[in-house]
């Protein structure tokens, strides 16, 4: 019974997503370990650091997909929760140091060392224990979700306005974080991690559980979208979505409603920061910067929004091909294709990858019910119903 | 003040205005419980301000607005709020949820706690379909429960709204032009339906339609330039010199 | 909206700027210097006594010298600081420092006769020389070294220099040094302590009244050291320069508000076109800035390579090219994108955030993605000094001409037919279609128009910002805030949004720094943003619902 309703919730697409997602956590660290380097299906150190890359900004994408996709919030500035969350975790990285860095001091990571810190800010206080710097993973995105979305969402700032202004938000933090006296580490942002819990984080073994953990974190984060999607909560995000001021005159408190969403995928994108930090190995205020968060709006755009499982796509699609475009020569052209796709998108593929497969599969049965009416002589079924989540 | 305690709805002396436009010029209407009344006007008499003030969309500059026997001052809630305490309201142009099914237009309207909380894990999952079919079937859309409400005719989409009102089972219902863009068939079964829905609703009707005003056998109160023109029967406002003066512009 | 009595306060302006303008230069240029009375015979008696040869008659040469205020006398004593002062029976010689010979009683050039001895010096003399080339310098025909030598007599306040200066006073013309001379006898005056005291006290206030640094650090050395009367006029004195240098500090402020703020409203007026009229989110926006700043370039190497005399003609050159090329590139993408998307903000938002992206990239490869040097013309270098301000001409350029495009704009909207157009279209487009109106072309002008002005935006902006293919990221969101705040479709709003801005930005800087002060600044827009949604001019109503 609830094996039943929890596979409706998922929905065959999310399933086979979570069958994909399994099949890559078992395989990639199997292939990378076990299979010695030389062998076809041996997958390098590089190509796993790579793909943990990629999954982070999947689960960032999804992220982003449960404000747009679902309630119409097209937030430019979700990059900020990211690197917070990011931030979160460098620190704790940074903390484990210890006596390692350059100036061995017991306490103080080396930038406040260098930047004649006395003592340790206050802000640091705690990231040495693990518990606590994930609590401020999660904490410290979603406090400031929340009152930045209490203050907008409770003066109806929406649209454009509530676009513009996550942008400002996140071009604030961007120069904040580039200043030294922020605290932490200015323009170098925070680098040189030796180990998380114990292990090293360069090591392979390392690497390949920081991967497995990511796609765990992804599939979790995939799932508790699910849920919300797919309850009746889910579906006053889509009436808000659709008609803001219609749910409003339904008795609905809009702000609400909106803020929790909001907060849970501020969390949900913290988290997708502080797995990103350790696989790259280094945080900087470049993460703040306003257009990476457009950026990440395109991936869920050409994925289909409001789709979840193709927010996760498009994440993986563009950044592969990114990575393709700047590694070899075709890197002077990396900023047209980017560039083109934003068009692209908006103009030909206003549902993105997931609606043009869904257009043609639809395309496929309707004519297969087609052929069979004529064969058994009967009149053509009105076969392929519209997608119930048509964005606007 | 025998008046406001009796009332369901009670304006009295309520100004609007936008930038220097007058929408509403001190107009006074007493609602009682249970009573239907139709308000007819031309364009700009301030039937859709007269609205938008009620529920909460609009700030009166002057004049009370109080509802249920004069306990509560509209005037100091929001929108949702005054949905809570019972107003319910269908718009000028329908406006259902077109990306949801019908059914599911029906689900979110239902009366019952609307906090995030009860929608994401509370009792709005572990509604019975029984009860939101009960209202789909009042507006004969039982078959098309699982469609999309997007996919509805004009005349059906009204019906789904009139559905969604319903099962908010609210104390007052405020009902902008049922009929726009219905068949004379479609006109006639909703004046039925509103008959129908006033033997235990309050309900106000803003309507062009002067059959349909009639068909529903109610009170009717004329609007022009902000203010009430006329009020009474049916045959006693459509006889006044003064509204045929308004309607014919002499 | 009054047209007449804004186009008048325009040309006021303009008017004003101008004659601040022709009176600085005048000002730069001063008037020769009235002749002295030549005292020939003085000189001729005090050359005299070098034939001499002692030193209590080279001594008495030296006084008599420096008292003549003869023209050579410089020359003369200098020369005897440097031991190139000859005496001899055919009279006194000397050489200037590149060897050439002149006779010291004409200042003609001469042979030095062969009899002729080198005037000799002892130490002490040394030092009357210098004190006397000190004062006499004073009396140079060259107002700016006179100005010079005052102003080093206040701060020395060499009381033998008194004599000279209180010589000079009353045939001094020139407005400046007559200034410089009252001020540096006031310090003298000042700081002999066997002066009277009326004397001292009205030195002290004529020193107040100078009013700048040096003369705000002079009495702050006396304050205190005196007594009565005097000392109480002194620290009075410290107390008003204080606060006049306060209102400068402020005034100075305020002037670098303007120019920041000037410098927003011109990036933000395009946008307050595309954005604010026509509602369509043009991320893009900066990108125009940029394309305007490249023509400048381009246009500004064509006139280098091939006109080089013409080079200050470039930038107005500049104006019109980059208006048509940023205008005609604003058509395009209206046309190729944009109008697919009306009634999408959020969808044109990411298409025209594709566009900008591929602009810079093509930007990036023509040009590179280094900063290009774009030079001010001649017109534009330099600064002047207004009631105490700092002033500099490129700055003050830029604002003059943000306010000539504002008023431009505000004529085409206000008084042409497509302005009309433009209006008539935003408000209704369904019935302006109805009237005859083609909207569509005049969806493309307005997007056009707007583009053009942040090309021309472009062409300022070059001369303050670095050239490079990030030049319009840096202004888009500042861009979007200025609008936004002033309110949508205002472009009055754009305007005091601009300067309340800038002005802002700025009297925030020496609290909190410069990347502080901006953050404050961001943070406070985005609190006010919460609190009035439509901005500052918000228009009320049932029309902006929706």
């Amino acid at each position: 019974m609830l094996t039943a309703r929890f596979l409706r919730m998922i929905e065959g697409r999310g399933l086979v997503f979570l069958g994909i997602m399994a099949l890559v956590a078992l395989l990639v660290p199997l292939c990378n370990l076990y299979v010695p380097p030389g062998n076809p299906f041996h997958v390098s150190n590089g190509t796993v650091v790579l793909l943990g890359k990629y999954l982070c900004y999947a689960m960032f994408a999804v992220a982003l997909d449960l404000v747009w996709g679902y309630c119409g919030i097209l937030s430019l500035g979700h990059g900020a929760f990211f690197a917070l969350g990011g931030y979160a975790m460098g620190m704790y990285l940074m903390r484990q140091i210890g006596t390692r860095g350059v100036y061995a001091h017991p306490v103080l990571p080396d930038f406040m060392v260098f930047l004649n810190y006395k003592e340790l800010p206050l802000t640091w206080w705690g990231f040495q224990h693990f518990p606590y710097a994930m609590l401020m993973v999660v904490l410290v995105p979603g406090l400031l979700a929340f009152v930045f979305g209490w203050l907008a969402f409770r003066s109806r700032v929406t649209g454009v306005y509530l676009s513009i202004m996550t942008q400002a938000l996140t071009y604030a933090l961007w120069l904040s974080f580039f200043r030294n006296d922020m605290g932490f580490g200015g323009n170098n942002g925070l680098t040189d991690f030796k180990d998380i819990l114990g292990f090293n984080v360069q090591a392979q073994g390392t690497r390949a559980g920081l991967f497995i953990v990511t796609c765990m974190a992804l599939a979790l984060t995939f799932i508790i979208a699910r849920m919300i999607v797919a309850s009746t909560y889910g579906k006053v995000l889509v009436a808000i979505r659709d008609g803001e001021s219609r749910t409003r005159f339904l008795g609905y408190r809009v702000e609400h409603h909106k803020l929790l969403v909001w907060v849970v995928s501020a969390m949900m994108a913290g988290v997708a920061g502080a797995l990103y930090v350790p696989q790259v190995g280094i945080i900087n205020p470049s993460e703040f910067h306003p257009a990476n968060s457009i950026e990440a709006v395109v991936w869920v755009a050409l994925g289909g929004r409001g789709t979840l499982v193709g927010a996760a796509l498009g994440a993986v699609v563009v950044n592969w091909l990114k990575t393709v475009f700047t590694t070899g020569w075709l890197a002077p052209y990396w900023l047209f294709a980017l560039g083109g796709l934003f068009v692209l998108v908006t103009l030909a593929m206003p549902k993105g990858l997931i609606g043009v497969w869904e257009d043609v599969r639809a395309r496929l049965a309707n004519r297969k019910a087609i052929a069979d009416a004529k064969a058994s002589g009967a009149r053509p079924s009105d076969a392929g119903s519209p997608d119930p989540q048509v964005p606007r | 003040m025998s008046a406001v305690t009796q009332s369901i709805l009670y304006l009295d002396g309520v100004s609007v205005a936008f930038d220097g436009f007058k929408a509403l010029r001190s107009l006074s209407l007493t609602l009682q419980p249970g009573e239907m009344r139709a308000i007819i006007g031309p364009n700009g008499a301030g039937k859709t301000t007269m609205m938008d003030v009620i529920t909460g969309k609009t700030k009166a500059d002057e004049g009370d607005v109080l509802f249920d026997k004069g306990s509560i001052d509209l005037s100091r809630y929001d929108e949702a709020a005054i949905a809570e305490l019972g107003i319910g309201r269908k718009f000028q142009k329908p406006t259902v949820f077109e990306s949801h099914t019908v059914a599911d237009n029906v689900l979110l309207a239902l009366k019952g706690d609307r906090s995030p909380f009860s929608a994401l894990f509370g009792a709005r999952n572990r509604i019975a379909a029984e009860t939101i079919d009960r209202y789909l079937a009042i507006v004969r859309l039982l078959d098309h429960r699982a469609r999309l409400a997007g996919a509805l005719s004009h005349g059906q989409k009204q019906w789904l709204e009139i559905a969604m009102l319903l099962a908010q089972d609210p104390k007052l219902l405020l009902i902008d032009e049922p009929v726009a863009g219905m068949t004379d068939a479609e006109t006639d079964v909703t004046a039925e339906l509103l008959k129908d829905i006033a033997r235990d609703h309050s309900v106000v009707v803003v309507e062009h339609d002067m059959g349909f005003v009639r068909a529903l056998g109610c009170r009717v109160t004329c609007l022009h330039e902000g203010s009430v023109l006329a009020e009474g029967s049916i045959d006693a406002v459509a006889g006044n010199e003064r509204v045929i003066e308004v309607y014919l512009g002499r | 909206m009054p047209f007449a009595p804004l186009l008048r306060f325009f040309m006021l302006c303009s008017l004003v700027v101008l004659s601040a303008l022709a009176l600085a230069t005048t000002q730069a240029q001063a008037q020769a210097p009235a002749a002295m009375p030549a005292q020939g015979e003085r000189l001729a008696a005090g050359l005299e006594r070098f034939k001499a040869d002692s030193f209590a008659d080279t001594e008495a040469a030296i006084a008599a010298i420096a008292a003549s205020g003869s023209a050579q006398g410089v020359a003369i004593l200098s020369a005897l600081a440097d031991r190139r002062l000859f005496a001899g029976a055919a009279g006194v010689f000397y050489r200037d420092a590149a060897g050439q010979a002149f006779d010291a009683l004409t200042g003609q050039p001469a042979t030095i006769p062969a009899d002729a001895a080198m005037v000799r010096l002892n130490n002490r003399l040394r030092n009357v020389v210098q004190a006397a080339l000190g004062t006499m310098t004073l009396l140079s025909p060259d107002p700016a070294q006179r100005v010079r030598a005052a102003e080093a007599v206040f701060r020395s306040r060499d009381a033998s220099a008194l004599v000279t200066i209180e010589a000079a006073l009353p045939s001094e013309q020139n407005p400046r040094v007559r200034r410089a001379f009252e001020e540096a006898r006031a310090a003298i005056l000042l700081s002999s302590a066997d002066a009277p005291e009326a004397l001292r006290i009205a030195a002290a206030r004529r020193i107040a009244e100078a009013g700048d640094n040096d003369a705000i650090s002079l009495l702050r050395q006396f304050s205190g050291q005196t007594t009565g009367g005097l000392n109480a006029v002194i620290n009075q004195g410290i107390l008003s320069i204080e606060q006049a240098q306060r209102i400068r500090a402020w005034g100075q402020t305020l002037w670098f508000g303007i120019s920041l703020g000037s410098v927003l409203l011109l990036a933000a007026i395009g946008l307050a076109i595309t954005f604010g009229v026509m509602g369509v989110i043009n991320m893009a926006h900066g990108e125009m800035v940029m394309i305007g700043a490249y023509v400048t370039f381009v246009v500004q190497e064509l006139f280098r390579n091939h006109a080089p005399h013409l080079l200050d003609w470039s930038l107005p050159l500049a104006i019109p090219l980059a208006f048509v090329t940023a205008g005609l590139v604003g058509i395009a993408i209206e046309r190729g994108v944009i109008r697919f998307l009306y009634g999408r903000p959020l969808e044109t938002l990411l298409a025209t955030f594709g566009i900008s992206l591929v602009l810079q990239q093509a930007i990036r490869t023509w040009f590179g993605p280094t900063n290009r040097e774009v030079s001010a013309p001649s017109y534009m270098a330099g600064s002047f000094e207004f009631v105490g301000l700092q002033i500099t001409y490129g700055r003050l350029w830029i604002v003059v001409f943000t306010l000539c495009v504002f008023a431009a704009l505000l004529l085409v909207l206000k008084a042409t037919p497509l302005g009309l157009q433009m209006r008539a279209v935003t408000q209704n487009r369904r019935m302006a279609s109805a009237m005859g109106i083609r909207t569509r072309f005049v969806d493309a002008m307005t997007f056009g128009l707007g583009s053009g002005i942040a090309g021309v935006a472009g062409v300022a902006l070059s001369q303050i910002d670095n050239v490079s293919p990030n030049l319009g990221q840096s202004y888009i969101i500042d861009s979007f805030m200025v609008v936004v705040f002033g309110g949508v479709g205002n472009l009055w709003g754009t305007l005091v949004a601009a300067f309340t801005l800038g002005v802002a930005n700025k009297m925030l800087e020496p609290f909190a720094g410069a990347v502080l002060g901006k953050i404050i600044i961001l943070v406070l827009l985005i609190l006010f943003i919460q609190k009035r949604p439509r901005g500052l001019f918000a228009l009320k109503g049932r029309a902006i619902e929706q």
